[in-house]
């Protein structure tokens, strides 16, 4: 029996009529269309579902869209005039941090939640924090050279 | 979309939540959904109905009293890492918990939800034990409450009866002077422990526990252990403890297992010392 939810995606409302199996990131992908957020495991392993939640991030695989009711989800999509997710973009693609871009999505969205929660992060627990990313081509040194390049990028320009 | 068909249904309150888990074929408890959820996504768990349990604002609530901090079920795992609930724990609670899986499970898997499952390498499980918790416990039976360490029986087996919701888990505020000691032993960070210790030591009042988790069964209080950590014993005279305390159990630990525990102990027991 579908089930009617309303939340709002990238700042627009939705509302919907579901399947409560019916997981975010099908919910994102099937039904509108917002193919960025990816899916490799589906059971909270891999990282590459990781969507913004009421802004935390969560893994859009475990999270049903029944239970989102009222929910404010933000997706890569909806983070493409964000400045720290532009340097982050701009610093994957100058030091190498993807390859086949699968595991992207998720990398930006949990390195983007990571910088704003700590700023001021060293390579040691850059490796720490994104240890809930999987990525199964381009290697780990590029991507956390990235990240740690987007947060000196972001610390030398704090008020600028 | 991997999952078997379901039906699902939230419950604003608790009365209105244990009034439907009273039913004959009773929904199935959605908390964080960081466990049910990949389970039911590997369709490892079976259920018809969920009853969705984060709407009910009397289990999200976090209450101190002057001996403890009553914690509702619904608190996250973040919560706890970044401090935004009271700690009754000399901060051992919000170490344990930024140390849960990864951020994106922390913020929505919850310390109830963990309890309940009683996964044998959750780290709720082993801490909750170690610090003497209690769990509160209401049906439409009435309510009840009990220590952790015996609502736990085995790996995801515990006390928790028929329709029965798990409301609060109650940490009683450890003293000042106690010094407490963690140590997990994972192959990748953020990964299910491959053995878990909790030290707790405090001299002043003649008070030592240690509690090891992720072994094949529920945690097992390491008593000879404790009382060699409370004596002071050396590293030697602290492995003899510790190997008495494996033998102890129904459990039997094959050598390289018995070993990965013995560190787990000795690390938490000599941070405990060492903090
Ligand atoms: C990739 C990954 C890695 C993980 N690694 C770890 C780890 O290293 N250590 C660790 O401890 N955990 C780990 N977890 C599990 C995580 O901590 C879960 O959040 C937790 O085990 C379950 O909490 P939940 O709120 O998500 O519960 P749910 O998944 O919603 O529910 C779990 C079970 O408990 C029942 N339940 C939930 N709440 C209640 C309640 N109040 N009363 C009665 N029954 C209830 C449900 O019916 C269900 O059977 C991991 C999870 C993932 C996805
Ligand atoms: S697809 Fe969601 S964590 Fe792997
Ligand atoms: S870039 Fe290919 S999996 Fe990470």
């Amino acid at each position: 029996m579908n089930v009617k939810v309303e939340l709002t995606i990238n700042d627009r409302k939705v509302v919907a009529d579901v399947e409560p199996r019916t997981h975010l990131a099908d919910f994102l992908r099937e039904h509108l269309r917002l193919t960025a957020t990816h899916l490799g495991c589906e059971h909270g392993v891999c990282g590459a579902c990781t969507v913004l939640i009421d802004g935390a991030p969560a893994r859009a695989c475990i999270a049903l869209t029944v239970a989102l009711e009222g929910a404010d989800v933000k997706t890569l999509e909806g983070l493409a005039d964000d400045r720290r997710m532009r340097v982050l973009k701009t610093s994957f693609h100058e030091r190498h941090g993807l390859q086949c871009g699968f595991c992207t999505p998720g990398m930006l969205i949990s390195a983007w939640d990571l910088l704003r929660r700590k700023p001021d992060i060293s390579e040691r627990q850059i490796r720490q924090e994104m240890s809930g990313n999987i990525c199964r081509c381009t290697g780990y040194q590029g991507i956390v050279r990235s990240i740690k390049h987007a947060a000196d990028t972001l610390q030398s320009s704090v008020g600028v | 979309m991997k999952p078997a068909p379901f039906t699902y249904r939230a419950a604003s309150s608790s009365p209105e939540a244990i009034d439907a888990l009273a039913k004959e074929a009773p929904p199935r408890i959605l908390a964080g959904g960081q466990s049910l959820v990949p389970m039911l996504n590997l369709r490892l768990a079976p259920a018809d109905a969920l009853l969705d349990i984060t709407r009910i604002a009397e289990l999200r609530a976090v209450e101190e009293t002057i001996n403890s901090v009553r914690y509702g079920a619904l608190t996250t795992h973040a919560s706890f890492e970044d401090g935004l609930v009271p700690d009754a724990s000399n901060g051992l609670m919000s170490h344990a918990a930024g140390n849960i899986a990864y951020r994106a499970v922390r913020t929505r898997g919850t310390i109830g939800g963990a309890i309940a499952l009683a996964d044998p390498a959750a780290d709720w499980v082993t801490v909750c034990i170690a610090l003497e918790a209690v769990l509160h416990l209401q049906s439409t039976s009435g309510k009840r409450q009990m220590q952790v360490e015996e609502f736990v029986l085995g790996p995801y087996f515990t006390a928790i009866a028929e329709g029965e919701l798990i409301s609060t888990i109650e940490v009683p505020k450890r003293s000042a002077s106690e010094r407490w000691g963690y140590h997990k032993v994972v192959v990748k960070t953020g990964e299910y422990a491959e053995s878990m210790a909790v030290a707790l030591l405090d001299r002043a009042r003649g008070f030592a526990r240690i509690v090891l988790g992720a072994t094949d069964g529920a945690p097992i209080v390491m008593k000879k252990s404790a009382g060699a950590l409370l004596a002071a014993a050396d590293e030697a005279a602290l492995k003899t403890a510790i190997a008495c305390d494996l033998e102890a159990g129904e459990h039997e630990f094959g050598a390289a297992k018995r070993m990965l525990h013995t560190t787990a102990v000795l690390r938490a027991a000599k941070d405990a010392m060492a903090s």
